[in-house]
């Protein structure tokens, strides 16, 4: 089938969630013990569509992410050491420690960055699209996002310039079900959001979410078509959010029965299951251990690393003499 | 040299730019075909293409947010917002994203873009498209502020602002497209971003004003001169970063100041400068620090009650006079 993963890139896709879902269940834990500030966003039980949604990409390529966007880090290649020192406020993490967990960037890798306003990373990517136009430099730009940000007013106004102007951008809405506590349904009359895409003259399609290969074949198609100059498409990725909001969150809005039968189909078990054939358990079991000794690694070395020490900017020069 | 209006310069300063920088591009709302609505880029469409001169739709928010990342790209935005009253569509652009990235992405990207819009009353255009909104701006750390008041400074700081690898927001005023001014064409002639203007020297005050409000105070001087007031008028043009030395330089030497903004008074601009003087000046002081700003107040159409609330050169002599009795 055209735009299938190969064998090599679905193995990686594999080892990626594993990787996502082993740092988030190792922050859920430093968070609890206090070595954390702030909230933790968790995407576990989502982790198909931004490892399956990125893999294609090239580290020139740019992508925009959200609050809750580990494995949209990941995806894009971004270093789980350095992920993990910046999350622990280190001044070996990314961004030294000034950006935190839900604002991570690394430029090298096209991933700028996190983006804790809701919907905000939507414009960012589009504009990055504007410069890849202009410049012809035949980049892509990708903005994941959530069911809550396809509330925004700003996606509207970036989904009509992006297809009026054919930016080589591509949307990919991760459809978890809900904005914070509320869901989707309680947040607008459509299901499928991906319908207001034809509104904006934009190809659009519904893929589970949960089936990396699926929303790889799915978003290899629009970048493809983005790339080719033909002007942006839509994903929209159906899957489910198991923990909540992020690390404050009382709990008591999501059904149990809901959560069970998405857990049900996680999606690093379905990946499993398609591998288990050509790759055997005994490799996966072993990428499973290496993406686990991997998080492990990367924790225990950040946690031995030093905080930054604070050193006045430009902004807080006196009189702002330089800036 | 030539002579010619404040609009003509500006467009000048995009001309040279474009054609100096192929990363130079221009977005807005009616800037392309019609060559905005106050004619500042006539003809560059034609010149350089509908891919460098883009007229957008009617979606600041976006637009806004979209420059922001462009500049982080390898481009070099230059966003035209057509009135300073939609600023606040802009802002989370401004204050959330464009203005945090250099320091929390620990400088990993820049973001050379300038966004250009008007404010200021005096034509009658009404409370949502005549305010002078310089203080929400100038408030937020990571954005430069500049607000040139003659065509030679238009051309020069726009060249400066287009080649500065951060965001500059560039103030302009409905009523100075059609002033007129000389313009050096035969030399680069950029003006540093972070220095004030001289423009009128003397002993007895110091008059620092804001973009159209520098006229103000100009006329305000030549009425001061006739009761025998020297005044120093300063045209502060660069607004963040501000010039501290020259405020200091020139409140040492009058032991007075009136500060000149035409936007609102409660936590203004106006406000910062008198504060940044009564902290840096305060021995040098002869009186307190006086400030001529619109009143808190919604700016209204009808002439006279739009008359009643601007600052103008009147005013700005009785608060000179003031500082002086």
């Amino acid at each position: 089938m055209k735009n299938t993963p190969s064998l090599d890139d679905q193995i990686e896709m594999y080892r990626r969630m594993i990787l996502v879902r082993r740092l988030e269940e190792r922050l859920g834990a430093l968070s609890k013990e206090g070595r954390t500030r702030g909230p933790i966003h968790r995407c576990d039980g989502q982790e198909a569509v931004g490892i399956g949604a990125t893999a294609m990409l090239t580290d020139a390529d740019y992508l925009t992410s959200t609050h809750r966007g580990h494995a949209h880090y990941i995806g894009k290649g971004v270093d789980v050491y350095g992920i993990t020192a910046e999350i622990l406020g280190r001044s070996t993490g990314l961004c030294g420690g000034r950006a935190g967990h839900m604002l991570i960037a690394d430029a090298a890798r096209g991933m700028i960055g996190g983006n804790a306003i809701v919907g905000a990373g939507i414009p960012a990517a589009a504009g990055m699209a504007l410069s890849n136009q202009i410049l012809g430099n035949g980049r892509v730009a990708m903005c994941i996002f959530g069911d809550g940000a396809a509330q925004t007013g700003i996606w509207h106004e970036t989904m009509n310039m992006a297809a009026l102007w054919k930016l080589p951008v591509v949307f990919v809405l991760e459809h978890n079900q809900f904005g914070l506590t509320v869901h989707s349904d309680r947040q607008g009359p459509v299901a499928d959001l991906s319908i207001r895409a034809k509104g904006y003259a934009m190809p659009a399609e519904i893929v589970d979410g949960n089936d990396a290969v699926a929303v790889y074949r799915a978003t290899a198609a629009m970048v493809d078509r983005a790339r080719r100059g033909e002007g942006p498409g839509m994903i929209e990725a159906k899957t489910y959010r198991w923990e909540g909001f992020s690390t404050s969150d009382m709990g008591g809005y999501q059904k149990p029965e809901d959560i069970a039968a998405w857990k049900a189909r996680d999606p690093i078990e379905i990946a499993r299951a398609a591998l288990l054939p050509a790759v055997g358990a005994d490799r996966l079991d072993e990428i499973d251990a290496a993406a686990t000794a991997e998080v492990e690694q990367a924790a225990e070395r950040a946690l031995a690393d030093p905080f930054p020490e604070f050193e006045p900017c430009a902004f807080t020069a006196a009189y702002s003499e330089v800036l | 040299m030539a002579m010619m209006r404040y609009a003509e310069a500006l467009n000048l300063a995009l001309r040279e730019e474009m054609t100096r920088d192929p990363s130079v591009f221009l977005m807005g709302e009616d800037i392309g075909t019609y060559g905005g609505v106050f004619k500042v880029s006539r003809g560059l469409m034609e010149e350089f293409g509908e891919g460098r001169v883009r007229d957008t739709p009617i979606s600041e928010q976006a637009m806004t947010a979209m420059a922001v990342t462009a500049a982080m790209t390898g481009t070099r935005p230059v966003l035209e917002i057509m009135y300073a009253d939609f600023l606040p569509l802009s802002l989370d652009a401004l204050i959330n994203q464009a203005s945090i990235y250099e320091y929390i992405w620990n400088g990993q990207v820049q973001m050379p873009f300038v966004l250009r819009t008007q404010g200021g009353g005096g034509a009658g255009a009404g409370a949502q498209h005549s305010k002078a909104l310089d203080a929400l701006v100038a408030h937020v750390p990571g954005l430069q502020v500049v607000a040139p008041v003659t065509p030679s400074d238009a051309r020069g700081l726009l060249k400066s602002a287009i080649r500065d690898p951060r965001p500059v927001i560039f103030l302009e005023h409905k009523l100075l497209y059609n002033t007129r001014g000389e313009v050096d064409t035969g030399a680069e002639d950029l003006v540093p971003i972070g220095k004030a203007r001289i423009a009128r020297a003397g002993s007895d005050v110091s008059i620092l004003a804001t973009s159209k409000m520098v006229i103000e105070a100009e006329k305000a001087a030549d009425l001061l001169a006739q009761d025998g007031i020297s005044a120093e008028v300063i045209d502060l043009r660069s607004l963040r970063p501000l010039d501290v030395a020259t405020i200091q330089l020139s409140v040492a030497k009058t032991n007075r100041a009136v500060v000149v903004n035409e936007g609102w008074r409660f936590c203004g601009y106006a406000s910062e400068i008198a504060a940044t003087i009564m902290e840096l000046c305060f021995d040098d002081l002869d009186a307190p620090v006086e400030r001529v700003t619109l009143p808190d107040m919604p700016v209204p159409y009808s002439e006279p009650l739009e008359s009643a609330v601007l600052p103008n050169a009147q005013k700005i002599c009785a608060a000179a006079k003031k500082t002086l009795a």
